[in-house]
């Protein structure tokens, strides 16, 4: 059990790619933090410098009280589970589980008992003798697990450890990985691209991007509260829909309106009255998203008109529980930076909306939908930071 | 001029006959029902190769077989006559176990000395230069290979030995052994003293076994190095992080990782071995208790005309071969079904 502490960590590789900037960190011990990005952010290089796989350029990296720079990995006392679970193959899962018991001489009884004790809790008591060639993804992403925590190590790294499964079992270990954690309390580092573990399984997320850190908090503080249009468009599934607008308040200054390219939507005096420094954009183009729950269709939701938009709807995916709405409407769409989402040209956004399944709209309609405007988020134009005050 | 030209015609009518008569038979196959029609086809394309190793390999080595029963002429059925001789004459019983000397510390030491050099080279800066040189002396046909050491281990009367010059500064050696005035290194002799053939195997066939490991060494390397390539990085590092030193790392992992491919070079090492005639031939003919059985076979058969004998070293060289091949078999099957392949 320790505190992992990062303290303006950079990695610069030989080439010159400087893939983390200043990355500060403070992990509490037994806490669970996922770090979250899309391709490329330098989430896997983090932790890799956590394990010691990976020099760090510079900064200090402390596990304890100890600094770790120049510890070896094998010195660390920590334990790793590989996106390809690295099982040795020549070795039975007994011996893949025990491989780091044998190497640290731990005597050969409690070396057995702690194997057994794990192959139990991870239900793999009857594939012990079995070499990882004969066992199954989910069984070997146990075995992988199961050589993580027979260590009782000070900390669990894993690198996207559930994306070789298929998506049932993947939703199925996720819920085991979060539980055995709190069980163990071993605090752990999480890696993954998928924002739907890092919501569910971390106490605390962690969005980066291009080796700099967006923002670190827990899942529903970066839902409610993104700092910036990336997180804000990052986290949540489908994403918020961002648009670029400018914002009028009216000349009593207690409401305003936002335009959407050729439409409007009128922002209440409550909206304006949380958010002071709204009052100093009046009459200036900045970024504003709405997440596709807070839109419904208009027919099943008493909005007054001037809070609702028009669009054609291109798309109707029903879900049983809810449909989502596609529609497009005639303003700039924003790129949030997302190296791996689509990217939208011209002068359409398509909008999403999370609508009610007793919601009548159909492909091709002109749908009303209304906006709840008091659920909007804003962000400057030029620094993309939200605005929140 | 003319016979070029005919020679050349009678190759492309042969070719072309075989193409048109494989031609043929494909043809003929198709029309068969259904149910033959898989099988058959497959003989069509194994027919050739099926007659040519039929004439080149099996016909050979059964009249071989026969000729190893019979006498030194030919002639009169003796049974196993030949192989008692080859194991009770102490000049053939001598050659038999410098061969398993050639297997056994040639195959372990291109086998340690590729291991090494593999790993150690991986990922140096000059790796790809180191491997390079010590690739180069398996590129130069075994014979050039005896004849260079020829004059590495060469003592008196030719005053050219490199192994001479370079010990010449060495204090404490004696001035000449084996001989001579001069330091023989191919002693004429075999070990401890005793004339060939009733003489030990000794430093001789060490000597020539040393040569091999030169000549083996660099395709071994070459090999072995691919094969640590090949071993994912992330087993390295779960292995690192488990707690493995560099060593633990090596032994416990990536050998046994690259296990068939190190069974494979030790099988071909381990045939070349038993083969071994060429650096023999080239640097002592069999000569000075250096015989192996390859050598011995030619000498018997070629040189002598001993049939009888001559053949009776050939299926040993065949029989010796056969237990290899099965280990191998076996081998691979293991590291086969351990990668789950």
């Amino acid at each position: 059990m320790a505190t992992i502490t990062l303290e303006k960590i950079n990695k610069v590789y030989p080439n010159g790619f400087h893939a983390i900037h200043d990355l500060d960190l403070d992990i509490a011990d037994t806490e669970f933090l996922v770090l979250v990005g899309p391709s490329g952010c330098g989430k896997s290089t983090a932790l890799r410098m956590v394990a010691g796989l990976e020099e760090i350029t510079n900064g200090e990296m402390r596990i304890g009280d100890r600094i770790v720079n120049e510890v070896e990995p094998k010195d660390r006392d920590i334990a790793m589970v590989f996106q390809n679970y690295a099982l040795y193959p020549h070795m039975s899962v007994y011996d893949n589980i025990g491989f780091a018991l044998k190497l640290a001489k731990t005597p050969k009884d409690e070396t057995d008992r702690r194997i057994r004790e794990a192959a139990r809790i991870l239900e793999l008591d009857e594939q012990l003798d079995r070499k990882p060639a004969q066992l199954s993804g989910g069984q070997r992403q146990r075995v992988a697990m199961g050589r993580a925590i027979v260590r009782q190590p000070a900390a669990f790294l894993m690198d996207e450890p559930l994306s070789n499964l298929d998506a049932k079992l993947r939703v199925q270990m996720r819920a085991e990985i979060a539980s055995l954690q709190r069980e163990l309390g071993v605090t752990t580092v999480y890696v993954t691209h998928d924002q739907v573990e890092a919501m569910t399984m971390g106490d605390r997320v962690a969005v980066l991007k291009d080796g700099f850190l967006q923002q670190v908090d827990t899942p529903q503080n970066l839902y409610d509260r993104p700092q910036n249009v990336f997180v804000a468009a990052f986290i949540g599934s489908p994403s918020m829909n961002l648009f670029e607008g400018t914002l009028t308040l009216d000349s009593s200054g207690q409401g305003g309106s936002l335009t959407l390219g050729s439409q409007a939507i009128s922002i209440p005096s409550e909206v304006l009255a949380a958010r002071p420094a709204l009052a100093a954009y009046d009459g200036q183009p900045l970024i504003y998203g709405i997440r596709p729950e807070d839109m419904e269709d208009a027919s099943l939701d008493s909005r007054p008109d001037d809070q609702c938009i028009h669009g054609e709807v291109s798309l109707v995916e029903a879900l049983g529980a809810e449909i989502l709405v596609h529609f497009g409407v005639d303003a700039a769409p924003v790129d949030s930076g997302d190296p791996d989402a689509v990217v939208e040209l011209g002068d359409t956004a398509v909008v999403v909306g999370r609508f009610n399944p007793r919601s009548r709209i159909r492909l091709r309609d002109s749908a009303k939908v209304a906006v709840h405007a008091e659920r909007l988020s804003f962000f400057d134009s030029s620094t993309r930071l939200a605005i929140w005050d | 001029m003319g016979d070029i030209v005919s020679a050349l015609v009678i190759t492309v009518i042969a070719l072309a006959a075989l193409a048109a008569l494989l031609g043929a038979m494909y043809w003929v196959v198709g029309r068969l029902p259904k149910k033959w029609r898989e099988g058959a086809r497959a003989w069509v394309f194994l027919f050739p190769s099926a007659v040519a190793v039929t004439i080149g390999l099996l016909v050979p080595a059964i009249r071989t077989i026969y000729l190893s029963l019979l006498d030194d002429n030919g002639n009169k059925f003796v049974g196993f006559e030949n192989y008692v001789d080859v194991f009770t004459t102490t000049g053939t019983r001598l050659t038999v176990f410098n061969s398993l000397s050639w297997v056994l510390i040639g195959t372990i030491a291109t086998v340690a000395v590729g291991l090494a050099m593999a790993r150690f080279a991986d990922g140096m800066r000059i790796e790809s230069a180191a491997k390079s040189a010590i690739f180069l002396p398996g590129a130069i046909s075994l014979v050039g290979t005896g004849l260079i050491w020829g004059f590495v281990y060469a003592g008196p009367p030719f005053d050219v030995g490199l192994l001479n010059a370079v010990t010449e500064g060495i204090p404490g050696l004696p001035d000449s052994w084996g001989g001579g005035g001069d330091r023989l290194w191919l002693l004429e002799r075999g070990f401890g003293g005793v004339d060939p053939p009733d003489s030990a195997p000794g430093v001789n066939t060490f000597l020539l076994i040393v040569v091999f490991i030169w000549a083996q060494a660099g395709i071994s390397t070459v090999i072995f190095s691919a094969a640590i390539k090949g071993v994912p990085d992330s087993l390295i590092e779960a292995a690192k992080v488990d707690g493995a030193t560099d060593q633990q790392t090596f032994y416990r992992v990536t050998l046994p990782y690259i296990r068939s491919t190190i069974v494979t070079v030790a099988t071909l090492t381990t045939v070349a071995g038993l083969k071994a005639f060429d650096i023999v031939a080239a640097t002592t003919g069999g000569r000075f208790g250096t015989s192996t059985i390859a050598n011995e076979f030619y000498v018997t058969r070629f040189v002598q005309g001993r049939s009888g004998v001559g053949a009776t070293l050939a299926v040993l060289i065949f029989i010796l071969v056969i237990p290899v091949m099965i280990l191998n078999r076996r081998a691979q099957a293991r590291a086969e079904e351990m990668m789950g392949g």
